[in-house]
């Protein structure tokens, strides 16, 4: 096995979570990043599943990685699409116009 | 050091460099260029881990499908970037902070982490010797979690329709196709037979 220890593994992946959730927290303007980050917490969370599998020797962390994925590249597509209709109707794309159901 | 130090130091290193240039960076085509470099990177990283088939299919799916997606989005949208850069450096210290505080955190708590004996033998699909990753993992998926396999195709089928759905539009004034309509002509209504004199036609 690996010379690499899995909590090294782990904070990277944690590392990749936080700087999604920072991404998110700091991006007024643009969704885009914001979907971007999305993809970055995903990436990370499968990091998380394929290092415990690995460590652990089961494959079920792989075949739920694989899962992730495929809702993840669903997730991109609905929420471009989403984006796409958003900006025609109003013409931008910041977070702070999303405000017509003034909720 | 051995090479998979090495290599595991250098993937992470810039995974972590290309997941802050996606967040900060000022152009979002150049946000998506660093994503794609981050997925490459996470996919050196499986294959450090032993999961190939993994592997491949973060560099197909995400670098071939998704990256290429958010491009096509990020170029066909008409949106002054430089405007929209301005709320980043606002929310630093607030964001900054939260953030950090989440990273001690999960780092605290995940650090030290070892895998206990107890947890080796509770395995649920152990990892077959002699086996490539593709084929063990083929062996799983296509029994064991086979309902959850067709569930993910369906996902996948409502996504695109619902992608479909949402940007589909249509132009009015624009003459198109009408299946139903072409069925429906019957020869009585389509063909009019005439009687034509000679010489004159119609």
């Amino acid at each position: 096995m690996l010379t690499i220890s899995l909590s090294q593994f782990l904070i990277v992946a944690a590392i990749l979570f936080t700087l999604g959730v920072a991404g998110i927290v700091m991006n007024h303007k643009n969704i885009i990043i914001v979907l971007m980050s999305v993809e970055l917490i995903l990436l990370s969370v499968n990091i998380n599943l394929v290092a415990f599998s690995a460590f652990l020797g089961d494959l079920t962390g792989q075949v739920f990685a694989l899962f992730i994925l495929t809702v993840a590249a669903a997730e991109a597509a609905i929420g471009l699409a989403i984006l796409v209709c958003y900006y025609r109707n109003r013409g931008s794309i910041a977070i702070d116009d999303i405000n017509m159901m003034k909720g | 050091m051995n090479s998979a130090a090495f290599f595991f130091y250098l993937f992470s290193a810039v995974l972590i460099g290309a997941a802050v240039l996606v967040i900060s960076s000022r152009n979002p085509v150049h946000s998506v260029l660093f994503l794609i470099l981050a997925f490459f990177n996470a996919a050196g990283l499986f294959i450090l881990l032993g999961a190939e088939f993994l592997a491949m299919i973060l560099v197909v799916v995400y670098v071939g499908a998704v990256a290429v997606l958010f491009l096509f989005v990020v170029m066909m949208l008409d949106v002054d970037f430089a405007e929209l850069e301005k709320g980043f450096w606002q929310y630093l210290p607030v964001g900054g902070t939260l953030v950090l505080v989440v990273l001690i955190e999960v780092a605290l708590s995940v650090g030290a982490w070892s895998v206990g004996p107890v947890s080796i033998a509770n395995v649920a699909t152990p990892l077959a010797p002699g086996m490539t990753n593709t084929m063990a993992l083929g062996r799983v998926l296509y029994t064991q979690y086979l309902y959850f396999f067709q569930a993910a195709g369906l996902i996948l089928l409502t996504a695109m329709i619902g992608a479909i759905v949402l940007t589909l539009r249509h132009k009015v004034g624009v003459k198109r196709q009408n299946v139903a309509v072409q069925n429906a002509r019957t020869p009585a209504e389509a063909v009019h037979l005439r009687k034509v004199a000679s010489r004159q036609g119609i």
